[in-house]
């Protein structure tokens, strides 16, 4: 029993429920541990998973960024749109690349220099995005002229969806950034008490601003890889991706109140998140259904780091 | 006469560390009970585990010979027993009525009744002599003034045992004076009355008998005070005896190091003007509120200045933000150690490289061998009493706390100018003594240091110059064959004749 107890309330919980359910899902769930569903499942996080590596490092320093899901849309119109009027697929993918990382560096500057807060900023940002796809667009999906923007998603390397990779270099990009490097401590720093970092020399308002440009930026590299899957701009896609992705890192150990995060803990929070999914569409279970369910896995994650750190802080 | 308040076989372990071994004893009714020990004896883990905040691991406490279960601090409460903790615990934004009377406000049918509230409180504060009226949000107040209202939150809730963590650290002597005169109307009323300092004076004049704890054990338990010199609790404290505090020793001055001229910002209306050389220590004296740390604070660009220039080395500083401070060589060790300096939640390692490792991560990429070298270094030389250095900086007592904020600027290179605004506040003897040889140490290397305090003997006993503050502006300098008591306290008053201590312009 207590070792019981220390397996799940220690740093590794999260993992061991992940093996725990993965293990379950695999048994019960006829077709889910195929090499086809499985692609399959990676593929679907690879919207959550990539926006996750950065909005970690927003919650970490204890802001919020709400126009992730708006920015994807929008950077995937940018990215058919251009390309279809230039003929060229770089300059439609460098275009996104530039909206996307624009609109984060707006967020940041907002935040850090007017320092308006990051909620009621990107709550603005997030519906002015989102207009710009639908008035550019008309409110309609916009199909992809050259169809070697398909193969973005589609191309393979060593039989692995390339978008995969990206999300998988991403993990270790973001990863490596939060643990080895300046950026990433500092980051933290921020989350822990704000004005004893600026008072010791950190860059806050700088961090600030890098970081939402960041995010900006990784924002525009998921949406142009969604346009790519979904063969088309949607100015309506990736609604609610701004819930998932907190979700994803809040599941991973990650404190909105700032100061803590660890990339393993987002990548099992992302995978968890895509499990329940792709079971649930498995076994055919309505989509009304997996709101539900998501609610109540994200209940139990807070729940258990709540009774986790109050069990290692007290007696 | 039977113990009113005992502690029997009381031991608690941390992840990593022993805090209490063993420790037993009692204090009977209407007495004042001193608790000293070195940082990190265990004095605060005791007094936590006497309010309910956190549970003991075996032993028990009794009160009125009634053996106690508090599970919470409301238990605590319930059974008259109030604890006023280290670092201070009000609600910045709410007023002071407020924040005395959280979670028992006087209601109608739930809704507050803040007329009442007010009135009751206004009154209670005149009654303890607080000039500070009730609607006042505690953010607004002082430091040593926020701990005032705590004490007086304890009164309100009339304690039987009131618990007092380090209670002056953060009062002027006259905000002092006024505590020490409401600890003996409360012994006179019978209470048992628990008191932590570092200050074995405040121990010598308050307390009636005293306890010693090093490293978590009981070291001396004095029932009474008549045997009991300063020298033998040093020695009981520390292990091993401390003849001159200060040591201080003259050095030659250089040349202007430090040159602050005409600077003045929204707390700070009057221009200031002046100079540290370097190899000198200048201290600066004044009461709690009249402007030493809001001038630190400017000088070092936390807060934006109204006008203002500061020369390091006869060049003028471009710094007018912590960062560019740091990078021309002026740092500040800030005096409010939970706001302003501690990183909550990051380890003693990452509290301690924080500013200096970018003088080792080329491209912005950790020297994660580097980092951890130099953190062992500094745990070492401070002897900062931590289990591992990835320990959780929440977790160290509070004077080790104060010995990592020291650490961080040690560790930068290329410091010449070193204001430390009260650096040995909530730090035991031993580990005063030996931060002030740090600071001769620096000095003798060059550095030009600034010590804010609130501590006259302290000030007096290391500084080579003192310059005076009161009400925002310089009242006074001192060369240090000129030091006098009198005359430095005598300057710092506001108004000589009316001697009214807690009175603060606004
Ligand atoms: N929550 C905690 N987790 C782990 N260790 C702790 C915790 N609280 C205290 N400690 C450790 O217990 C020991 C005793 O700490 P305590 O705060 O009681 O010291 P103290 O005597 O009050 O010191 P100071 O004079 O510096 O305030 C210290 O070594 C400290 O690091
Ligand atoms: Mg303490």
């Amino acid at each position: 029993m207590a070792f019981l107890k220390r397996l799940l309330l220690g740093e590794q919980g999260l993992l061991v429920i992940f093996v725990i359910a993965f293990a379950v899902v695999s048994v019960f769930v006829p077709s889910f541990l195929t090499e086809r569903n499985m692609l399959g499942l990676f593929q679907s996080v690879v919207t959550i998973g990539i926006v996750s590596c950065t909005m970690m490092f927003c919650l970490a320093s204890r802001d919020f960024d709400l126009s992730v899901g708006s920015i994807v849309a929008f950077t995937g119109m940018v990215a058919v749109m251009a390309s279809n009027a230039s003929g060229s697929i770089v300059i439609g993918l460098i275009a996104a690349l530039a909206c996307g990382t624009f609109v984060g560096f707006v967020n940041g500057a907002i935040i850090a220099k007017l320092k308006i807060n990051a909620l009621i900023t990107t709550l603005a940002t997030m519906q002015i995005v989102r207009g710009l796809a639908l008035i550019s667009s008309d409110g309609r999906a916009v199909g992809i002229n050259d169809p070697g923007f398909y193969q973005l998603a589609l191309s393979r390397f060593i039989g692995i969806p390339t978008p995969i990779w990206i999300m998988v270099a991403l993990f270790c990009v973001f990863g490596f950034v939060l643990n080895r490097s300046v950026f990433g401590r500092n980051t933290l720093a921020i989350g822990g008490n704000p004005e004893a970092s600026r008072l010791a020399g950190v860059n806050v308002d700088g961090m600030r601003i890098w970081i939402f440009t960041i995010q900006g930026l990784v924002c525009a590299v998921a949406g142009i890889l969604l346009a790519s899957r979904i063969t088309s701009g949607q100015p309506n896609a990736a609604t609610g991706l701004e819930l998932s992705a907190i979700s994803a890192c809040v599941l991973g150990g990650v404190s909105l109140a700032g100061g803590r995060a660890a990339m393993t803990g987002v990548i099992v929070g992302v995978l968890i998140l895509g499990i329940a999914e792709n079971a649930m569409n498995l076994l055919n279970i309505q989509a009304f259904y997996q709101y539900l369910v998501r609610g109540l896995i994200l209940l139990l994650a807070v729940l258990l780091d709540n009774v986790r750190s109050t069990g290692l802080g007290r007696k | 006469m039977a113990d009113f308040l005992s502690f029997s076989h009381i031991s608690k372990t941390y992840p990593g560390v022993k805090a209490l071994s063993d420790v037993s004893f009692g204090v009977g009714k209407g007495s004042v009970h001193g608790l000293i020990g070195e940082n990190g004896a265990g004095k605060s883990t005791l007094i936590r585990i006497l309010s309910g905040d956190t549970g003991a691991d075996d032993g028990e406490i009794s009160v009125d010979g009634v053996a106690q279960h508090f599970g919470s601090t409301r238990d605590a409460f319930a059974a008259g027993v109030v604890v006023v903790h280290q670092e201070l615990q009000l609600v910045p934004e709410l007023t002071v009525a407020e924040n005395l009377r959280l979670g028992r406000f006087p209601n109608r049918a739930g809704v507050i009744d803040f007329r009442s509230l007010k009135d009751e409180v206004n009154r209670r504060l005149k009654e303890i002599g607080l000039s500070v009226d009730a609607d006042t949000k505690v953010s607004r107040l002082s430091l040593g003034e926020r701990q005032m209202i705590e004490i007086a939150k304890a009164i309100m809730l009339d304690a039987r045992v009131i618990a007092l963590d380090e209670p002056t650290s953060s009062l002027s002597s006259q905000e002092s004076e006024v505590l020490f005169q409401l600890i003996g109307e409360l012994r006179a009323s019978g209470k048992v009355i628990i008191y932590i300092s570092h200050r074995l004076d405040e121990i010598f004049r308050l307390c009636d008998g005293c306890t010693v704890l090093r490293d978590g054990k009981l070291a001396a338990h004095h029932p009474a005070m008549a045997d009991v010199t300063r020298e033998s609790l040093v020695a009981e404290m520390v292990g091993r005896e401390i003849s001159d505090i200060w040591g201080w020793r003259g050095r030659p001055a250089g040349e202007v190091r430090l040159k602050v001229e005409v600077m003045s910002g929204a707390k700070l209306p009057r221009p200031i003007d002046f100079e540290a050389r370097a190899g000198e220590i200048v201290g600066f004296f004044g009461l709690v509120g009249s402007g030493r740390s809001e001038l630190m604070r400017l000088v070092y660009g936390a807060d934006p200045r109204r006008s203002g220039k500061v020369s390091i080395d006869g060049v003028e500083s471009s710094g007018a933000n912590p960062r560019r401070s740091i990078r021309e060589g002026l740092v500040l060790c800030s005096e409010d150690r939970k706001f302003d300096g501690i990183v909550q939640g990051l380890s003693v390692a990452e509290n301690i490289v924080i500013s200096a490792r970018r003088h080792f991560s080329p491209f912005g990429l950790l020297s994660l061998r580097r980092e951890a070298d130099t953190a062992a270094d500094f745990i070492k030389q401070l002897r900062i009493r931590t289990p591992s250095a990835k320990q959780d900086i929440v977790n160290l007592s509070g004077g080790n706390q104060q010995k990592v904020l020291l650490a961080r600027w040690l560790a930068e290179s290329g410091v010449k100018v070193l204001i430390v605004d009260e650096p040995t506040r909530g730090i035991d003897v031993g580990a005063k003594a030996e931060i002030y040889e740090l600071l001769y140490h620096l000095a003798e290397k060059g550095l030009a240091i600034v010590v804010v305090s609130s501590e006259l003997p302290e000030v007096m006993g290391i500084s080579d110059r003192v310059i005076v503050m009161c009400e925002g502006r310089i009242a006074a300098r001192y060369e240090r064959a000129e030091f006098n008591e009198h005359a430095i306290l005598a300057s710092a008053l506001p108004d000589r004749t009316a001697g009214e201590p807690n009175k603060k312009a606004s």
